[in-house]
């Protein structure tokens, strides 16, 4: 009979079901970056004039910054020589028209993936976008958001149709003088997802954005713009899978929301890209810049994620709270097992008066998993009344993983009201055998276990996201025990 | 239904039990006592299948199969119960979920099918009046923030909805007030029938007051030293252990238990 001690381990242990490659006919530069790659990306999507100044500005920006190495992460060096920066199914290349015109080898993958794109098939009340390697291959559901007003669309349909929007929002949450990723982005960014949501309109579905990674020593550049205008919601979710490869892949994507006045937005994460394998081949380096902009009074941006794949994940999904009375919220689950690292966490700026932060993180780490958390709690001299509450949990699996937690605060305004919680917790030997001498197997005890410490996060998330998150994260702690 | 023949377990490499023997029959209940650090716990976990020990020697057999092969679950899945004498919390989950699933392994085991939430719910109303559990406590997660006497009635709400055929309490009782104490011994008693059998692990003769035992052994440096019936409890009850123990290491037999 194997202790639980080697249960825990083997289900720390389970395989990637996503890993399988898709055979399209690619039209792909070759590697590497100068401003010819830049130019030709440029050029491939018909850009207007101001998008390509802005994108030789970033990059060349960006030959003047270095990598950061300041998280608590480590990997070789990446060579950005090496990399694909454009890579398109083949007939794609300028965005999708209608499904009809989609390639049937891509729909089969959506639907492998569990993402049928046939709107009959579709989950009732969510409109999909979904991303291929470089571009965007089908939006769902569009005409129906059009006759609300509302705007749904991959980014290079928006920078052709709404470009006065781009032009007056790109970059304006996320500069791309913001980091090295940023800039890199902004110059070589293909597509990525684009949301306008009118003045007092809720939009009555769930958006979301699936992205792949398919290609070969492709990175995956994506923008996402999401903006509500006064007084409206939007709810929107992203998934994220790649096939199994024994090289890192680069997913380097930046998001910009921005709420006006009384404005909600609720961004979902449900990241699950290829992990690595056991000994830390390959795997995705998921290097993310998220960041929202709670420009009006009253207005709010809630984001949650559950992190369960890459190889390294490296983001801070934030919150600049400029308008009075707006409200941050960060949600996170990221679970770290085999060979993952993250360094993960979130940035809540206050600037506002009486603005207010609720920050949750749960953090899981299983095999030879590393897991930080990185939270910056910022109070600017007129935010008064500001209030900030932080929760911070780890469980560790096993004994050969890590948990961290890294809390910086910067406090300018005396009235302002912090708080903040941690813990750490080894699933404990305890709790499994109470589970087991229960009748519940080892498997079914440390998806329980997980489950519940991970509750309040994942209760955040949309009805069928959060069953769906809930079975990636027991799917994840899956092993041969029966 | 159970044979426990000379079993000698070590734990943290320090023997705890040096040879215990025990014999369980259907319909029967078997109290076992002794002093604090004696072994009783062990021997229940052990039972359950904890893996923290290390069985030297010695074997069980549990309705004919050898119990100390089987995996925790599968023993529950069995008919083995136990209720802790430190319930453990599981943060999130709820008292019913945490249920369902328990008694859905158990009958998935047995070749039923789960039950439906409509029955479900009937059982846990049922068995919540028996036990005259708070409405608020089964919606709670398991065992967190209970109170020392709600965690002991939450074990007994437990066995009483997943019914073992075998179910070792180990001091149940302590933590419970006078009234909860005798709701849980009625809890138990109506369980009891000629196909059950418990073990039950107590300090106190007023448990047995209420569960009556078929035989009381006690329990002493990780050996059965004296096995009687309900009548040693009370003669415990009175003298306390001392007058087993001093100048007497041979093990006494009395009744015909072993
Ligand atoms: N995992 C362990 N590591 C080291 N020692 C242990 C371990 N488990 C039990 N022991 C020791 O074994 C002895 C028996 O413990 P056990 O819990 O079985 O006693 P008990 O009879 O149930 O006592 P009580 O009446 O206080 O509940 C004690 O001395 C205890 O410290
Ligand atoms: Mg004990």
């Amino acid at each position: 009979m194997p202790t639980d001690t080697e249960r825990i381990h083997e289900i720390a242990d389970q395989e990637y079901k996503y890993g399988f490659y898709t055979d399209v006919e690619a039209d792909s530069i070759p590697p590497g970056l100068d401003e010819s790659v830049v130019r030709l990306i440029s050029a491939k999507k018909e850009e207007p004039e101001f998008l390509l100044e802005w994108r030789l500005k970033a990059y060349q920006h960006w030959l003047t910054l270095s990598e950061p190495k300041w998280p608590n992460v480590d990997y070789p060096t990446i060579d950005f020589q090496g990399i694909v920066y454009y890579s398109a199914p083949k007939g794609q290349g300028d965005g999708p028209k209608s499904l009809d015109e989609v390639d049937p080898e891509l729909l089969e993958t959506y639907k492998k993936l569990g993402i049928p794109l046939e709107e009959q098939e579709l989950l009732a009340g969510v409109a999909v976008d979904a991303v291929f390697d470089s571009v965007s291959v089908a939006t769902t559901f569009k005409d129906k958001l059009g006759e609300l007003g509302i705007i749904f669309c991959s980014f290079s349909e928006a920078v052709r149709e709404h470009s006065a929007l781009i032009q007056k929002y790109l970059g304006s949450v996320v500069p791309y003088t913001d980091n090295f990723y940023a800039a890199l982005n902004s110059a070589v960014f293909s597509d990525g997802s684009f949301c306008y949501i009118p003045e007092g309109v809720r939009c009555p579905m769930e958006l979301s954005t699936y992205f792949r990674i398919n290609a070969k020593n492709t990175g995956q550049f994506e923008r996402t713009l999401i903006i509500a205008e006064k007084g409206s919601h939007v709810s929107y979710l992203e998934g994220c899978t790649a096939p199994m490869r024994d090289e890192n892949q680069l997913h380097a994507a930046v998001v910009e929301l921005v709420t006006h006045d009384d404005a909600q937005i609720k961004y979902s994460t449900i990241q699950n890209w290829y992990p690595g394998d056991d000994e830390g081949k390959g795997g995705i380096y998921n290097f993310v810049t998220k960041r929202g902009k709670c420009l009006g009074v009253n207005s709010k941006i809630s984001w949650t994620q559950v992190e369960t794949g890459s190889a390294i994940t490296w983001k801070y999904p934030s919150v600049l709270l400029l308008g009075d009375n707006s409200i941050g919220e960060f949600y996170s689950v990221a679970l770290t097992k085999k060979r993952q690292q993250a360094d993960t966490g979130t940035k809540m700026i206050h600037v506002g008066k009486n603005t207010r932060s609720n920050v949750v993180s749960k953090g899981i780490s299983a095999g030879h998993g590393q897991n930080t958390y990185r939270g910056l709690i910022k109070i600017g001299k007129g935010a008064k009344g500001a209030r900030n509450y932080t929760q911070c949990d780890s469980m560790l699996i096993g004994d050969q993983c890590g948990a961290h937690t890294f809390p910086y605060i910067e406090v300018k305004n005396s009235t302002a009201h912090m708080e903040h919680e941690a813990s750490t917790s080894k699933i404990g030997e305890d709790q499994m055998f109470y589970c087991q001498s229960r009748g519940l197997s080892a498997e079914d005890a440390v998806s329980m276990i997980v489950s519940g410490f991970c509750k309040e996060v994942l209760k955040q998330l949309p009805m069928e996201f959060a069953v769906e998150a809930d079975r990636l994260l027991s799917v994840n702690l899956e092993g041969s025990v029966g | 239904m159970l044979e426990v023949k000379n079993l000698c377990v070590k734990a943290a490499g320090q023997e705890i039990l040096r040879g215990v023997n025990l014999s369980v029959k259907a319909g029967e209940v078997h109290s076992i006592m002794g002093p604090n650090g004696s072994g009783k716990s062990t021997l229940a976990q052990v039972l359950a299948g904890r893996d923290s020990y290390e069985i030297t020697a010695g074997e069980v057999t549990f309705q004919g199969q050898d119990l100390l092969e089987l995996a925790p679950e599968d023993r529950a899945r069995q008919g083995v119960f136990l209720a802790f004498q430190y319930p453990v919390e599981i943060p999130g989950v709820s008292n019913t979920y945490f249920l369902r699933a328990s008694l859905n392994a158990i009958r998935k085991a047995r070749g039923e099918e789960e039950i439906s939430a409509m029955d479900f719910l009937g059982l846990v109303r049922e068995k919540m009046a028996l036990l005259k559990m708070d409405e608020s406590l089964i919606s709670r997660p398991v065992n967190e923030g209970f109170s020392g006497g709600e965690k002991k009635r939450n074990e007994v709400f437990q066995m009483a909805v997943l019914e073992p055929c075998l179910a070792i309490m180990d001091e149940t009782d302590s933590g419970l007030d006078i009234d909860a104490l005798k709701i849980v011994a009625e809890g138990v008693n109506r369980l009891r029938d000629e196909n059950r059998a418990f073990i039950v692990v107590t300090h106190y003769q007023r448990l047995l007051d209420h569960i009556v035992p078929d035989y009381v052994h006690v329990l002493s440096a990780g050996r059965i030293i004296r096995t009687g019936d309900s009548g040693l409890a009370r003669e415990l009850e009175e003298r306390g252990y001392s007058w087993l123990t001093e100048g007497n290491s041979e093990v006494v037999t009395s009744g015909e238990a072993v």
